[in-house]
């Protein structure tokens, strides 16, 4: 029914649309099904789950320096990666100093590409 | 012209204390002879590498921070790059930063001082002068 108003183009692949749109929409939603966190025990699980908070707000740490490597490796996966902001509640600003942070630490050795840290 | 910059450098870990400052000299005098000033020299001491580099799993971390213009860095880092013991190095601006946090700082300081009670209100008065 629904899919009579939208475009011909569309038209052979209806069935696939829909996990379409929803990527393509924002992920504003933090966590999601299967995010992996139950704050409020489940019970407002398609909204925010906990207000998490950026750590480096609190803190009021203004600099982050690619030195320190103890407070870059919290940030930093098992495997290497930069974790998304939407798991550990940093603001934007705050995310993007510390990724510039952690590649910077990578280029010296400071930190691995990946692959756990020795 | 004073812009600062931080200079980071790995050298492999099997050379010698005269010879690291033999190099860190050289360095000192390439800063000087291009009107710049070395702010200071820190060696970190030997650290195991994240990964290899260049078979080497250890090195010795030497952080220099020098002042000048961006063609005495151009100057420094064709030189790293030529000494083989030298095995990696990343040069960071930081001029840019330290005038965000001392801004950061002073915006600080005024609230501070403007939120104390009266018997510094002398001290609330020097402060936005001295900024402005």
């Amino acid at each position: 029914m629904a899919d009579e108003t939208r475009s011909t183009v569309s038209e052979s692949s209806s069935s696939g649309d829909r996990p379409d749109r929803s990527e393509r929409r924002p992920s504003s939603r933090p966590g999601g099904p299967g995010g992996g966190r139950e704050g409020g025990g489940g019970a407002g699980r398609k909204y925010f789950r906990r207000k998490k908070v950026c750590k480096f707000c609190v803190e009021k740490i203004e600099a982050i320096n690619y030195k320190d490597i103890r407070l870059l490796a919290q940030f930093v996966a098992e495997s290497g990666r930069i974790v998304p902001r939407r798991l550990t509640g940093v603001c934007t600003p705050h995310q993007r100093r510390l990724s510039l942070a952690i590649k910077q630490a990578r280029n010296i050795a400071l930190l691995p590409f990946s692959g756990r840290a020795a | 012209m004073n812009r600062t910059y931080e200079l980071m450098f790995i050298v492999r870990p099997d050379m010698a204390e005269e010879d690291q400052d033999k190099l860190i000299s050289t360095l000192e005098t390439a800063v000087a002879s291009s009107s710049g000033q070395v702010k200071s020299v820190e060696r970190m001491g030997k650290r195991r590498l994240a990964y290899a580099v260049r078979k080497f799993h250890d090195g010795i971390y030497i952080l220099l921070t020098v002042e000048g213009g961006g063609g005495l860095i151009h100057e420094l880092e064709r030189r790293l790059r030529v000494t083989e013991p030298v095995i990696k190095f990343l040069t960071v601006r930081i001029d840019e930063e330290q005038k965000r946090l001392d801004k950061i700082k002073a915006i600080k300081d005024a609230k501070r001082k403007a939120a104390a009670p009266a018997p510094t209100a002398e001290t609330a008065g020097e402060a936005p002068a001295a900024t402005a």
